[in-house]
């Protein structure tokens, strides 16, 4: 039978069924496979809210978005070309996302009187009509599983939990992709249980040569490799790569990396993964809550560590405090807040950007700290590197933001060479000549000397310390010197981080200024409003506190600046009261990244005239 | 300080004064925390570590000035996370000697979260407690230790709280030496440091400690030396309970509840008493030793109530490094970057 290939440049697939059905796993398996063969791509899961929400329930559906492409992408696709939809629950919670006339495959065995009643169908979707404009592909992915496990010894539960390999098989043949890495990785996987992999490995041929054979299938997609930058990638997510950078930043450093955690939906995954690198010395302290977290890093500073903390958006609040004690004692310290929507326990499990206001002055006294953010998952590798390198050379804490979108969605990292890294480095002072522990050098910075080091012998605190001696004092002009120094500091970092870079013209009519996650739909949304006929530049920030030496300028090259956030304009406030200009805001706040689409328009809407607000 | 050379190792002998930083201490005329610093500055030269190796944290209150006091390295923290901190500074170098100063209001009430779990976890640090049951610093409010009815300035027709029990809770939490000292017992107190000192895990000690200017003489029935006898006991390993006055009333236990009994009366003899084993490996008896001060009639026990032996949460932890270091070698740059599939761009 023939098949036509047809050659598209990208495609947005999502893959959705109960979150027993294991859409994680197969998503993250056609998403290996797909960076294999040379695709750009981004992907984000997207993990029901309760734990354990009943079997086939519109709660329990987890889903998997994988955007793919030839050329280079920034975003895991606004709405999917295609869906997996192993039950009615998948189908109804997902079908308002897709693109019209999307394909969607369902698992039809699925579809009985019981699930459907659980998805609170009235009637069954399959046969009333209501998607007549879908392409809809009906499998019977258990019963065809089933029937390709004949003679296996396994429970016939057993055999259902293999049905999302068959579909797996069935994206790989209509994608074009070979099936050998996943097979590879089966093989690893299931070494002690060669039934299961025996079984997923049958349903994976199985639903490839379905493809192949029978005629609902007429047409196999191609997305030719992209051209990215040579160099040796890995796929990551986003606290995959914070960890990552942290634990380079000890290998760099030659400092043991000491992390004090306490766990907290989206940051866990960086204890978790740090707890793991035992072999790099990596000590992860999972304290008895947010202030021991912190503290304890703040201890294991004093002591000689690269010094980490990771949280969201409570946590920070509750590790306000302590901050405050790590600019007293000017002692090298990383935060990392992983924000999610707020405020109180707020939506725990969704991306937002409102805690740069909490970041920058969320703390009694004048305290500024270093401030930096991520702005993709793969940068977060990065990001935790140059967090590390500022706190350890200027002896501050760093605030490194990173947000619940950036953590569970994932991209292609181009491995840097290990001599390409950031410079991160430590002085441990040795010398007791001279030493005292607030005697500044040309950057302010005071010394570190740790425990352990004969001669040096200091004590240090949360009291105000006399001006390069470190003994308490109460003077008043010794206050006002010290909180100065403190202020100045910070600001001396601008001669240490780069120059904000604008894409496209370097003046004109409009240019968006953007940090943290929105950097990939705003780019994207830029590149598809220029496609309409309407121009607009684009400006990203990675450093926060201080600002690039240049923003100002960058920004008074531009008619209209936007500043599109996921809060409700902290970052057009603090632009507004730093440079006095005047900046449009464009904001959401619900919990969800912006869409390219949104960008599209807004853009738009401000060169059509009109100044969005 | 003087060096000795004992058979070509260079020895460092230490005297108390090596470890005054010199400045002013400032706590009140008359005030408890005078006596306890003079002691630690005194046991300090036999701990067997050198001056740079120890390291003192704290809180905030009066007891957390300590710090500064010393001349070891020192961190004075912010209100109740001393023992986070102290966790920190010794997970992060296992080889310092990390000591903890703090008051009743700083580890038990805005700390107490971070004081059970450092006695869960036994993290080899060692806390001094300074109990004077009453916010110094703060100028006179009651605090967790301060007893029922107490009339200070945040009560003034009394406190309706229960107090904590310092000991109970200690030995409750996990504390794997557990000891209680006074102020006003140089001698004692010396001997609780210099016991504490030595031991591996984590070391509570309890100081009663008087405050001249908020709650004069909260310890008086325990100090004067015309009280003392009557109302304290001293715990000595391997001893027979007793005390008084003329050393004639005996403890023993009638089933599980601590009698007072006179020796010398009738066939009642020494040989009945209650026999202190510090080493205990049941924790039953400590139990019972740290509410002898919620049972009335009961005499204050004074020494180690009890002290045992258990892997300590940092001499764990780098074990377990180690064992992953020597089973899957050191980690590399390219170890960590490499371990998942990666493919190559031309
Ligand atoms: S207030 Fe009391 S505890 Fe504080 S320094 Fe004065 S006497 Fe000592």
């Amino acid at each position: 039978m023939a098949k036509t290939v047809q050659v598209v440049e990208d495609v947005t697939v999502r893959f959705a069924g109960d979150s027993g059905d294991g859409m994680q796993l197969t998503g993250s398996q056609f998403t290996d496979t797909t960076a294999i063969v040379g695709n750009d791509l981004s992907t984000l899961p997207d993990f029901p809210a309760e734990i354990r929400a009943p079997a086939g329930s519109l709660a329990g559906v987890s889903g998997f978005q994988l955007h793919f492409s030839s050329s280079d992408i920034q975003t895991p696709g606004d709405s999917p070309d295609i869906l997996v939809a192993m039950n009615p629950a998948a189908l109804k919670v997902n079908l308002k996302d897709m693109k019209p006339n999307a394909t969607i495959i369902v698992n039809t065995n699925a579809f009985d009187s019981k699930n459907l009643k659980l998805a609170k169908y009235d009637s069954n979707p399959l046969e009333d009509g209501s998607l007549s404009g879908y392409q809809v592909i009906p499998v019977e992915l258990a019963k065809l599983t089933s029937m390709a496990l004949d003679g296996l010894s396994l429970s016939p539960k057993e055999k259902d939990k293999c049905k999302n390999f068959f579909a797996l098989g069935l994206m790989y043949w209509m994608f074009n992709r070979p099936i050998e890495i996943t097979l590879n990785w089966l093989e690893t996987k299931f070494k002690k249980k060669p039934e299961i992999m025996e079984a997923n490995q049958r349903a994976l041929k199985a639903g490839f040569y379905y493809g192949e054979s029978t005629e609902i299938f007429t047409t196999r997609y191609d997305v030719k490799p992209a051209k990215l930058p040579s160099g040796i990638y890995r796929n990551v997510m986003g606290n995959e790569a914070t960890a990552l950078g942290f634990v380079a930043a000890s290998v760099k450093s030659g400092l043991q990396l000491f992390l004090g955690s306490y766990p907290i939906t989206p940051a866990s995954e960086i204890l978790q993964e740090l707890s793991k690198y035992k072999d790099h010395g990596v000590v992860t302290f999972q304290a008895e809550d947010e202030i021991s977290g912190i503290v304890s890093a703040i201890g294991a500073s004093f002591s000689g560590s690269l010094a980490l903390t990771t949280t969201s958006g409570p946590g920070l609040s509750l590790k306000t405090e302590a901050i405050g004690l790590a600019v007293m004692t000017e002692l090298p310290l990383v935060v990392v807040d992983v924000q999610r929507g707020g405020p109180s326990t707020g939506l725990p499990t969704k991306t937002e950007q409102a805690d740069l206001f909490q970041a920058f002055y969320g703390r009694h006294g004048e305290a500024p700290v270093c401030v930096v953010a991520a702005k993709s998952p793969a940068d977060c590798f990065i990001m935790s590197l140059e967090a590390s390198r500022l706190a350890l050379k200027y002896m501050t804490p760093v605030i490194l933001l990173t947000d619940g979108y950036l953590a569970f969605g994932s991209e292609p990292l181009n491995i840097p060479k290990f001599e390409d890294l950031p410079d991160v480095k430590a002085e441990l002072r040795t010398d007791p000549e001279e030493f005292h522990p607030y005697l500044r050098n040309e950057n302010l910075v005071r010394p570190w000397a740790v425990p352990g080091t004969p001669g040096l012998e200091h004590r240090i605190g949360g009291l105000e310390k006399k001006d390069v001696y470190g003994g308490i004092s109460y003077e008043p002009e010794n206050h006002e010197i010290m909180i100065n120094y403190r202020k100045a500091k910070i600001e001396k970092i601008v001669n240490d981080i780069p120059d904000i870079v604008v894409e496209g013209d370097q003046s004109g009519e409009l240019l968006l200024l953007s940090w943290g996650s929105t950097y990939g739909a705003i780019r994207e949304g830029i590149r598809g409003a220029a496609r309409l006929g309407y121009k607009s530049s684009h400006a990203h920030l990675n450093y926060l506190n201080p600002f690039p030496k240049n923003l100002k300028e960058v920004l008074s090259n531009f008619k209209k600046v936007l500043v599109p956030e996921l809060n409700l304009g902290q970052l057009a406030t603090i632009i507004r009261s730093t440079y006095l200009l005047e900046v449009l805001q464009y904001n959401k706040v619900q919990g969800q990244p912006f869409k390219v689409a949104e960008i599209e328009k807004k853009i738009i809407d401000v060169l059509g005239g009109n100044n969005g607000n | 300080m003087e060096t000795k050379t004992i058979e070509g190792i260079q020895e460092l002998k230490y005297t108390a004064k090596d470890f005054s930083s010199n400045i002013d201490v400032k706590w009140c005329p008359g005030c408890g925390d005078y006596s306890i610093l003079a002691q630690v500055q005194r046991t300090s030269p036999d701990f067997g570590e050198k001056l740079e190796n120890i390291v003192w944290v704290s809180g905030i209150g009066c007891s957390s000035r300590f710090p500064y006091y010393m001349s070891t390295y020192g961190f004075h923290g912010i209100h109740g996370r001393a023992a986070a901190l102290a966790t920190g500074v010794k997970l992060a170098n296992p080889k310092l000697q990390v000591w903890v100063a703090t008051g009743d209001g700083d580890m038990l009430s805005i700390g107490g979260n971070h004081f059970i779990h450092a006695c869960r976890k036994n993290i080899d640090i060692k806390i001094l407690l300074f109990n004077n049951r009453i916010y110094g610093l703060t100028k006179g409010q009651y605090s967790p230790t301060s007893e029922k009815g107490k009339v200070t300035k945040t009560t003034p027709y009394g406190s309706v709280d229960f107090p904590f029990n310092p000991l109970r809770l200690a030995a409750g939490s996990g504390a794997t030496f557990v000891a209680r000292s006074m102020d006003r017992d140089p001698k004692h107190l010396q001997e609780m440091i210099s016991r504490a000192a030595k031991h591996k895990g984590t070391a509570f000690i309890e100081v009663l400690q008087n405050c001249p200017i908020f709650n004069d003489g909260a310890y008086f029935q325990l100090t004067e030396k015309d009280t003392k006898p009557d109302n304290t006991i001293t715990l000595e390993h391997d001893k027979p309970l007793v005390f008084g006055t003329n050393k004639d009333k005996g403890i023993k236990l009638d089933g599980l509840t601590p009698v007072v009994f006179n020796i010398n009366e009738g066939s009642n003899s020494i040989n009945d008493c209650w026999v202190h084993d510090e080493f205990d490996e049941n924790p039953t008896r400590e139990f019972l030793l740290s509410r002898f001060t919620d049972m009335p009639g009961l005499p204050t026990p004074l020494g180690i109530l009890r002290q045992h032996l258990k892997p300590t949460y940092d001499a764990d932890y780098h074990e377990q490094v180690q064992k992953v270091k020597v089973e899957k070698g050191h980690g590399t740059y390219d170890k960590l970057m490499f371990a998942a599939s990666t493919w190559e761009v031309k």
